[in-house]
């Protein structure tokens, strides 16, 4: 059971579309910091220590945190987790960590391992920039592929279900990573449409639902390139795409007028938008099930410059209300 | 193992097929434009400082100008709205140059200045200095032979 959820985005997130839906918006880039890998580790400790403090209870109540983001050997997450004193399992899945650790959180949960767990994650635009593309100065045109790194931090709180009506998870996906030859690291919307193609059929195959049983089917972050493909996937296999399936990357920005490119990407658009706008609408009761499927690209900027193609993976969560 | 091939290329051309295009005529028209006003700046120092100096003199002038306003528009993060507008406009002239390399330097400032600044500061402009030297020995030594050697 996800029973609580903080949201905590930056400044251009904060201009966008969702904008009333965050539960905090830091103007600051910094957010206080010397530098951009300890801003997104601030970012992530305010998100989880904020989530402590609304649900009323002390850190020493909280199990384990699950936690992930993009940056070389998860440096933002441990930074976020070095002054909290819980215990700590760190997540690599890209900008799919969101559904890795709310699900493996529940798997804990289930199994009766921990009473309430904090699963989070994290990304920031200076920070992803920085290490997988140019210097933030440097005058160069984003190519109509490219999307932009939400800067922005979500935690969420997994507890054994006690009867309250919050929204549940029934479903756990795991997806495969998959390879479909993509080797341009400005175009991730085309590399991550198989890898959601590919977990969305396999959860309807395996629990035998098609797309009618769920209010709405929300994509990580494809953006408006990969939501494209994605549609032009599923043609392919004579199914129709039903209207209700959006993408955070594309609900987290207005494409016009923020100079967004394909859409958002990175670990926060998924956790944040889900957190912020469709947690918020299912504790409303307007969707009662909800299928989230982050797909992650799962590159590396070495890897890049020798040549490789691009992983990439996406995991399915089954949310449901009563 | 044929069947995942055949499934990956077709997925490729797919993609090749839906990607975005850039606007080639647009962007050729905004960087033609961005890049004559910022040669007219260029022209407009030469022509003030070869009033005071001699020729030689006012050319290097002129260039360090430029150099220095890329740099200082980078530093007060404006020459990347500028180059997300113009493209090779505002790459191509000396000022572009300054800017991939002040850059780097400033992203990098706060690994401190020997293995931050010292050592990232080519980072891009590192590939440029390397085979731009390169080729203008070549070519020197062509043109060195072809002046030793006249009749060949």
């Amino acid at each position: 059971m996800i029973s609580d959820c903080f949201t905590v985005v930056g400044k251009k997130e904060g201009q966008g579309p969702l904008s009333i839906f965050f539960d905090m918006v830091i103007e600051d880039e910094y957010a206080g910091q010397k530098s951009w890998e300890l801003a997104e580790g601030k970012f992530l400790n305010l998100a989880i220590s904020k989530l402590i403090q609304k649900s009323g209870f002390s850190p020493d109540e909280v199990d384990l945190i699950l936690s992930g983001d993009l940056l070389n050997q998860l440096s933002s997450s441990h930074f976020a987790a070095r002054d909290l004193d819980i215990p700590f399992i760190g997540l690599y899945g890209a900008c799919s960590t969101f559904a890795l650790s709310v699900g493996l959180a529940c798997v804990f949960v289930d199994g009766g391992f921990a009473k309430n767990i904090i699963a989070a994650t994290s990304s920031h635009f200076c920070s992803a920039e920085k290490q997988f593309r140019y210097p933030l100065e440097l005058g160069c045109q984003r190519p109509p592929t490219a999307q932009w790194t939400v800067t922005g931090a979500a935690s969420f709180l997994i507890k054994p279900d006690d009867g309250t009506n919050k929204p549940k998870v029934t479903h756990f996906t795991v997806g495969k990573i998959l390879d479909y030859g993509i080797k341009d690291p400005n175009n991730m919307g085309a590399c991550m449409a198989p890898a959601a193609f590919d977990t969305i059929t396999i959860h309807l195959e395996d629990t035998k639902r098609d797309f009618g049983y769920y209010d709405i089917i929300v994509t990580g972050d494809l953006g408006y390139v990969g939501r494209k493909l994605l549609e032009e996937l599923f043609k392919k296999e004579g199914i129709n795409l039903p209207f209700e399936l959006f993408d955070c990357g594309i609900l987290m920005f207005d494409q016009n007028t923020q100079d967004t490119g394909a859409g958002a990407s990175g670990c926060a658009a998924s956790a944040c938008v889900f957190g912020g706008y469709f947690y918020k609408l299912m504790l409303q009761g307007t969707f009662k099930k909800i299928l989230i499927v982050p797909t992650g690209a799962l590159m590396s900027a070495s890897t890049v410059q020798l040549g490789e193609s691009i992983p990439v993976i996406a995991h399915a969560l089954s949310i449901e209300v009563e | 193992m044929n069947l995942k091939e055949k499934k990956v290329k077709e997925y490729q051309y797919l993609v090749k097929s839906l990607e975005p295009r850039t606007n080639t005529l647009k962007n050729c028209l905004l960087a033609f434009f961005t890049g004559g006003v910022i040669c007219d700046v260029g022209q407009a120092f030469l022509n003030l400082y070869s009033m005071y100096f001699p020729k030689d003199e006012a050319q290097t002038l002129t260039s360090i100008t430029m150099i220095f306003l890329g740099a200082f528009l980078t530093g007060i993060g404006v020459y990347d709205k500028i180059g997300r507008f113009a493209g090779a406009g505002s790459i191509v002239p000396i000022t572009g140059f300054a800017n991939s390399i002040v850059s780097p330097a400033v992203e990098y400032k706060k690994e401190g200045f020997v293995f931050g600044v010292g050592s990232k500061m080519f980072l891009i402009a590192g590939p440029v200095l390397v085979y731009g030297i390169s080729a203008s020995i070549l070519i020197g030594l062509v043109y060195y032979f072809v002046q030793v050697f006249p009749k060949i």
